[in-house]
């Protein structure tokens, strides 16, 4: 028992349950931009592998860390432009679509890599980002370790937060965006652009998880492997559900999720004569329960998943 | 830019549509063979030779694609009933898994029973995987195809922990692998000096079968009605949960016998490394099949020929075989918008 | 002083269906037009035309003098034009508020400004009678209520034109009045009004001139005053159109009874204690305002839902599990409120349709396997007997018009002999040819002893064809009247929530 508070208090247990939670912010609100606007986008998983391998290309050719950052949002921003082309545009299954733009921009990235970087043994490594040093906070004993030592693109993420809760409810592009997900009638016949709503938020939403999934490797770790993602983005779109399309408690859920993921990582070497793959299915069997939690309560966007077509009979 | 549905879809444009995607999604990925510094020409001579060129080349073809047609089946069955089972791969693992696990035990039984016996079990037990989203789906509206995609990884875990823990094999030298199945278990070779196997036929005879519930039975007008509107197929009184759970359950059984057979026909043993992507690759075979399962055994053939060419492409031009994934993902992108410029007619 | 609007040689072609046919149309400033014609004339189309949603295949319209470009809602708005739907344009889970201004502020600001905006809306609401809570969310607001909502959000925006499409569809006799005297003080204002209608005396007693479409043709355009209803009718309808008549006929012993009925949460369209006794030969409506209970009760007599309290009895054997095919077992058959999306599977051939209602009748299926030539050849009776135009066994049920998808849903019903009919909003939508045949129809199988539950929000309808009725508002029911007891003012009241006027005012 003592073992199990050990592990809670120590400060690394915090950090590396932020740590964890940041690609998974970055997608989380990315998914919910999408689905505010009334697109349910499973390209997410690709979408995370190619900013993952954009991201640490760039910076691995000599970008500076930020422009590889940057670099990931744009590819991101492109998939998510070829994703509202077939779900906005033409209207097709988000499912569908969804699953076949994981497929194209996974399968992709792994072809640009490896024609970029030739196999061999141990994949090349990058410097990546190093925590933010802030004055006296982080050099506080515990709480200087648990809180501020995190890396620039985990303070992005949470300023992120706040931004997309802001931009969401107090702005008129969010009221838009969030017309556009509950009837895009209604937001056509006030002649705002449903389809423009939809791109633009796909787009956004794209390439945030695109950064989440650059701030693995660029961040987290400082090399780019094949299995890279992990399920993560799908864990996002379970995020999503259980935060009931809002960020705040998106982000409480990431770090919900950070804190278990740590917490079995750390449990792990204490209990050996549990096999480990048991620990490592546990975040996979949450968030399935997560889902089963809330979907007495979810208040789904109401045309979520339902393509608008103007002018249809 | 504005669309109009089409009254009828010409027949001629549910053939037309997969032929025009593969080659729009064949010519797309030229531009990532030139990349690559090979000639495109070339490149694709390598791979059609290699998939299709004699009898070796297309007996590995064949055989690639039976886990697949599996897959391809199981999304089908799935889809049609707009139950978007996208866990095939985990499925198909516990398939496999149950099988590896009876079939190297000896119970004393003649191939003619051994064999049907471990094919219902392996069908079962890729029915049971799926019986969890399907029930949570019915009963609390969780949506299924996060539920079906997280536990791919948890049946991938698990099977991790078999191989390396109980169900290792000794005689693996520390390699996790499944003790291999005894021998009245494995399905016959069909061509000899090949590693095509009798699973290719099982294949076939699954699709006729999955065909022939479709057009003509209750059960298969039941699932479409209830995929294409489930409001007005309750109000018929069809029971909607029902047909769904059947569905859900149907899908499972095929992609737990395509693992089956695989271990059966082809491995005899199961690693972590089984299925490189059988169960996402069998959606793209269903939806380049627009879901008949007829059509799911050419296009099964088109995906696993790429799969078996890519390799050869790789060390002949140095084109990574990554193209084999990239192909058949464009491939499926390219064929979305084909069934749709088949159903919609686009006007200004 | 050039017109408000004017719209020349507008043409819209819908796959095989020539929607609109070169009409042209203009509307003067402060006047009030009614454009007047039946389902399925192309009024809808046109005025979509109109306001950009759709983009006509040829013609011009023009606002205050200029041409507006083809489809782009944003621009008709800034050009003046404000429209109220049909089916209201307005997000549920949203506020009033949030529904009015959307798009009105510059959308990238980076924060939203709304007390001015909720200033000159309560100004609005107070100038012209449409008083509504602005932070209230439009998912709760009764139908008048989100009528206002709509017409504020047009007035918001400084509409000069208002475009109002059925706009007494869902509305109460005295709501309607209220409506017509805001719309009124509009045109004091100078605003000018196009409502859309296809009922004769609101045209005639509240436009200055009518314009009539028949089949996408522009066929008059006239005053109102010294316009007849005759003479309307005629050019509305372009035929004869021979409506069935009821004949009065001894009603017999009790079908289905309905006793303390609970269904669903009162107050967000549940049923509250509903009694009700359906006989023998007999028409009886339950008629009300959308979204007081209809469509629980409707669900309730699907077989679709159980009730909370109370009892269902049919034939006098009290119901315990309810589902579909057992209510159709009992013989009660249940024409649902959407056709397209309860009716039939639109995506699937005509006989599919015809069979999937009795799947595991043995008639169409042995031991699990469908038994298509019986199910086309039933089709085909069908197609006969109810005489569904233009459709083979195997066409495609999405292209049959409104009428024929009805005459199917209500053909396969009929040839069954079904005990017990209830009819959802049966003719909504429909043509008056197709309105007719269904009533006949209706009126036949009461003839053939059957006795038929009509839910219905249509006055018209239910003095056509009901003997007895009973009103709906907020889930509960009223006793029931014999409908020579009743008028349309009385009934209007009643659906309004007064209490019952004495009986016999008519």
């Amino acid at each position: 028992m003592t073992e199990f508070l050990d592990i809670v208090l120590a400060a690394s247990f915090w950090a590396a349950a932020l740590r964890i939670a940041t690609p998974l912010i970055f997608g989380t609100l990315g998914a919910l931009l999408g689905e505010r606007s009334g697109v349910l986008n499973l390209g997410i998983e690709g979408i995370m592998t190619a900013g993952a391998m954009t991201g640490w290309l760039a910076v691995y050719l000599g970008a500076p860390l930020w422009m590889g950052l940057l670099a990931a949002a744009c590819v991101g921003a492109l998939v998510g432009l070829l994703h509202a082309g077939l779900t906005v545009q033409l209207g097709l299954s988000q499912h569908v679509a969804g699953l076949g733009i994981t497929l194209f921009a996974s399968s992709l990235s792994w072809y640009i890599y490896r024609l970029s970087v030739p196999s061999s043994g141990s994949p090349p490594k990058i410097t990546p980002f190093a925590p933010v040093h802030f004055p006296v906070l982080s050099d506080l004993s515990w709480i200087g370790e648990a809180l501020f030592r995190h890396t620039a693109p985990t303070w992005l993420a949470l300023v992120l937060v706040a931004g997309v809760a802001w931009g969401l409810w107090r702005t008129p592009l969010g009221l838009a965006l969030r017309m556009a997900g509950e009837s895009p009638q209604a937001c056509e016949a006030q002649g705002v652009s449903v389809f423009g709503l939809r791109t633009g938020a796909l787009m956004a939403g794209s390439a945030l998880m695109a950064v989440g999934g650059a701030f693995l490797t660029t961040a987290a770790f400082d090399s780019f492997y094949f299995t890279m993602i992990q399920g993560r983005g799908w864990i996002c779109i379970a995020l999503v559900v259980f935060a009931s399309w809002q960020p705040g408690k998106a982000l409480l859920g990431a770090i919900l999720y950070g804190m278990f993921d740590a917490f079995q990582l750390r449990l792990q070497p204490l209990v050996p004569e549990i096999p480990y793959q048991l620990f490592l299915m546990m975040p996979y069997l949450l968030s399935i329960a997560a889902l089963v939690l809330v979907s007495r309560r979810a208040s789904v966007p109401q045309a979520l998943m339902v393509p608008y077509r103007k002018g249809e009979r | 830019m504005r669309l109009e549905r089409r009254e009828r879809v010409p027949a001629l444009a549910l053939v037309a549509a997969p032929v025009a995607a593969i080659l729009a999604a064949l010519s797309l990925c030229s531009i990532l063979i030139a990349l690559a510094g090979a000639s495109v020409l070339a490149a694709y001579g390598t791979l059609l030779n290699e998939s299709f060129g004699g009898r070796l080349g297309i007996t590995e073809t064949l055989t690639r694609a039976t886990p697949l047609i599996f897959t391809g089946l199981a999304a089908a069955v799935a889809f049609r009933a707009r139950f978007w089972n996208i866990g095939a791969e985990g499925q198909f693992y516990m398939g496999a898994i149950a099988v590896a696990a009876l079939g190297s035990i000896n119970f004393g039984l003649s191939p003619m029973m051994e064999i049907p016996l471990l094919l219902v079990c392996g069908a079962l037990a890729g029915a049971c995987f799926i019986a969890g989203p399907a029930i949570l789906k019915v009963q609390f509206g969780v949506d299924e195809v996060v539920t079906t995609l997280l536990l791919n990884f948890v049946a991938i875990l698990l099977v991790s922990l078999l191989v390396e823990g109980p169900m290792r094999d000794p005689l693996s030298f520390g390699w996790p692998q499944s003790e291999p199945i005894i021998d009245t278990a494995v399905l016959p070779h069909l061509v000899e000096r090949s590693r095509l196997h009798w699973g290719f036929v099982l294949a076939l005879l699954a699709a006729a079968a999955v065909a022939f519930l479709h057009a003509r039975s209750v059960f298969g007008l039941s699932t479409i009605a209830v995929g294409l509107s489930a409001p007005a197929a309750r109000h018929a009184g069809i029971k909607v949960e029902r047909v769904l759970i059947m569905a859900a359950l149907g899908s499972g059984m095929l992609a737990g016998l395509g693992g089956a057979v695989e271990v059966m026909g082809l491995k005899g043993y199961v690693t972590t490394d089984l299925s490189p992507g059988y169960g996402a690759a069998g959606v793209i075979v269903a939806m380049l099949a627009s879901l008949n399962p007829l059509g799911i055994v050419p296009a099964a053939v088109f995906v696993a020929a790429m799969f078996v060419g890519a390799d050869a492409m790789a060390r002949a031009h140095g084109v990574p075989s990554f193209i084999a994934d990239v192909i058949v993902a464009t491939s499926l992108l390219s064929m979305l918008v084909a069934l749709f410029l088949a159903e919609y007619r686009v006007r200004r | 002083m050039t017109p408000a609007l004017e719209l020349a040689g507008i043409t819209k072609q819908f796959g095989q269906l020539l929607a609109n046919d070169r009409i042209n149309l203009s509307l003067g400033r402060g006047e009030v037009l009614a454009l007047l014609g039946e389902n399925g004339a192309g009024k809808t189309t046109l005025m979509n035309i109109l306001f950009g949603h759709y983009v006509a295949d040829a013609g011009s319209v023009r606002v205050f003098g200029r041409e507006l470009p083809k489809g782009d809602p944003a621009a008709a708005i800034a050009a003046g034009i404000g429209m109220v739907h049909q089916h209201f344009t307005l997000a549920g889970n949203l506020s009033v508020l949030d529904n009015i201004t959307i798009g009105t502020e510059p959308l990238f600001a980076l924060r939203s400004r709304r007390s001015r905006a909720r200033a000159r809306l309560h100004d609005l609401a107070r100038r012209f009678g449409l008083q509504v809570d602005l932070d209230a969310r439009v998912a709760d607001l009764s139908v008048g209520e989100q009528q206002r909502v709509e017409i504020l959000k047009s007035l918001f925006r400084e509409a000069r034109i208002l475009i109002l499409d059925e706009p007494t569809a869902v509305l109460t006799p005295q709501e309607s009045e209220r409506l017509f005297s805001t719309l009124r003080s509009m045109t004091q204002e100078g605003l000018s009004i196009v409502f859309i209608s296809h009922k004769l005396h609101e045209v005639i007693t509240h436009a200055d001139r009518v314009a009539v479409l028949r089949q996408g043709r522009l066929v008059a355009e006239r005053p109102t005053q010294g316009a007849s209803r005759a003479e309307l009718a005629e050019l509305m309808v372009g035929r004869r159109v021979l409506h069935p008549s009821r004949t009065p006929l001894p009603p017999g012993r009790t079908l289905l009874r309905l006793q303390g009925v609970s269904a669903g949460s009162t107050g967000q369209g549940g049923l509250a204690a509903v009694d009700l006794d359906l006989r023998e030969r007999e028409v009886l409506a339950i008629v009300g305002v959308a979204g007081n209970g209809q469509a629980a009760l409707s669900r309730l007599l699907a077989g679709l839902s159980l009730p909370t309290a109370g009892s269902i009895e049919i034939d006098g054997h009290h119901l315990r599990r309810v589902d579909p095919s057992g209510l159709q077992q009992m013989g009660l058959a249940h024409i649902p409120e959407d056709r397209h999306k309860e009716g039939v599977v639109s995506d699937l051939q005509l006989y599919e349709n015809a069979i999937l209602e009795r799947i595991r009748d043995r008639r169409f299926s042995a031991f699990g396997l469908l038994r298509p030539r019986a199910a086309r050849a039933h089709a085909a009776t069908l197609i006969e007997a109810f005489d569904i135009r233009g459709a083979k066994p195997t066409t495609r049920t999405r292209l049959l018009s409104g009428g024929n998808m009805q005459k199917l849903i209500l053909g396969r019903n009929l040839i069954e002999k079904p005990r017990i009919i209830v009819a959802s909003q049966p003719t909504r939508g429909l043509d008056e040819g197709a309105v007719a045949e269904i009533h006949r129809r209706l009126l036949e199988a009461r003839s053939d002893d059957a006795g038929i539950l009509l839910i219905s929000e249509d006055l018209d309808e239910v003095f056509r064809i009901a003997d007895r009725v009973q009103v709906i508002f907020r889930g509960r029911l009223s006793a029931p009247l014999p409908i020579e007891q009743t008028s349309e003012a009385g009934l209007g009241l009643m659906m309004a929530g007064e209490e019952r006027h004495e009986a016999g005012t008519a």
